[in-house]
């Protein structure tokens, strides 16, 4: 991280992360939260702003592998880290077997907590590869569906470790 | 949402970063998981001029165990990594299940055992289960450090003993005791992401089926965690028995002064009380640290 200040001196600072497999090297200001950088400097916007406070989980990303909330993770912090959003699940073309299972259980409706949802989803599947349902209703406890779809959703991530069992 | 700005520093060390504390002056604030200052920040409630980041303070995540020292948490270790800790599990699994009792998976990932400490709150879910087990905390200034029972750290609604322009609330030590069993259980409105609406913690050490000695402490019925004394009265050296165990809870019910708030009112408060006091007296008599 290194710190700049410009002629009416409001300090910068360049950080560099990993997005997707990508590296940036972004400059952000002190109070850029990670969110904003994705959504607004990388043009990221499959991270939703939902409540902005750390309730809805709309803002769920991978940081170093763990689901976090980007509205209160400071840019700053980021620094060094490897995120991945939503845009990084698909691989070379090809929906994530989490994504596919979401499409064919019917476990979207407005979509806004999607994204959220799969990388909540996401990261539970990679450190427990066959989770009950129980597990799989904690791991996304912290990502609010107003749609109330929430049996489609279990089942479609219930599914999706299925696939590899 | 805005987020007004501020400076901001990442030291490398602890005595840099106490010295950046003393230096920058009364409005610079420490961050940890950040999820509660940056909500604060936010909503306007708090307005630092400059954040010192602990990021880069690594030797503050650290979880161990020692036979002389007992449990050591860094005050950077996150409530996630409390809660999967193998040798938290293995010495409090009842603290381990307090920290996975609190607020959801992605604030478990952020939020630090130091910040949910001194963010002071009277709901918090770690200090009654730490009271309870007897821990202390180390507050390092830039001269010399300085250890506080958890039981007196706290000394109002989002205030506690630690001097914010001077000290950094380093670790979390749970001594090696005799106690046989444990638990934190908790009354929130919804099983994950909410607040105590009650929480009680009790620390037994039986004799059989005697009670030789028992710590109970309750949560977010009175301004800081408070200790039901005159309850732990009722159980020392005595057999325990349901009967007992619910005079305990109906003692507990006069050590707390709740308010009613959104999540409810001090009359269902009390009543919680009573019957958490009895359940969790229960629970850590019979199943041990749970």
């Amino acid at each position: 991280m290194q710190a700049i200040a410009d002629k009416q001196g409001v300090k910068r600072y360049i950080i560099s992360l990993t997005v997707n497999g990508d590296e940036y090297s972004p400059v952000i200001k002190g109070n850029t939260l990670l969110v904003n950088l994705l959504r607004d400097g990388l043009d990221l916007t499959g991270t939703k702003k939902g409540c902005e406070l750390g309730d809805c989980g709309s803002c769920t990303v991978l940081m170093d592998g763990k689901p976090v909330d980007a509205c209160l993770v400071l840019a700053l912090e980021a620094d060094g880290c490897e995120i991945i959003t939503i845009e990084g699940v698909a691989q070379h073309g090809e929906l994530d077997r989490l994504q596919r299972s979401f499409i064919d259980n019917a476990a979207i409706q407005c979509g806004y907590c999607t994204p959220g949802m799969i990388l909540s989803a996401k990261a539970l599947l990679a450190r427990n590869p066959h989770p009950t349902e129980p597990e799989v209703r904690a791991a996304i406890a912290g990502n609010l569906c107003r749609c109330t779809g929430y049996v489609n959703i279990v089942k479609a991530v219930l599914d999706a470790a299925e696939v590899t069992a | 949402m805005y987020l007004p700005d501020f400076d901001y520093y990442a030291p490398e060390s602890l005595t840099e970063a106490t010295g950046l504390l003393m230096q920058l002056g009364t409005s610079a604030r420490v961050l940890a998981g950040g999820t509660d200052i940056l909500v604060k920040m936010k909503s306007g409630l708090l307005a630092p001029s400059a954040l010192v980041s602990l990021k880069n303070l690594h030797e503050l995540r650290r979880i161990r165990w020692d036979a002389d020292r007992g449990l050591a948490i860094g005050a950077l270790a996150t409530h996630n990594e409390i809660c999967n800790s193998a040798v938290v599990q293995e010495r409090f699994l009842s603290l381990s299940e307090a920290a996975h009792k609190l607020a959801n998976n992605q604030i478990r990932n952020r939020g630090t055992i130091g910040g949910n400490l001194v963010n002071a709150i009277p709901s918090a879910d770690l200090p009654p289960i730490l009271i309870a087990l007897g821990a202390y905390v180390t507050l390092a200034g830039p001269n010399s450090s300085r250890t506080v029972p958890v039981e007196s750290f706290f000394t109002g609604v989002s205030r506690c003993a630690l001097e914010p322009e001077r000290e950094i609330l380093t670790e979390v030590v749970i001594p090696p005791q005799k106690t046989t069993g444990s638990t934190y259980i908790k009354f929130g409105l919804r099983r994950s992401g909410a607040l105590a609406v009650v929480g009680v913690a009790a620390a037994v050490t039986m004799d059989g089926n005697v009670v030789r000695d028992v710590r109970i402490c309750l949560g977010a019925v009175y301004k800081v965690p408070t200790r039901a004394i005159q309850a732990e009265q009722v159980l020392i050296g005595k057999t325990w028995t349901n009967d007992l165990l619910e005079q305990a809870g109906r003692t507990a019910v006069g050590c707390c002064l709740p308010i009613s708030d959104i999540r409810g009112s001090a009359e269902y408060r009390r009543d919680l009380v009573r019957i958490f006091t009895r359940r969790a007296l229960k629970r850590a008599i019979t199943q041990g640290h749970v």
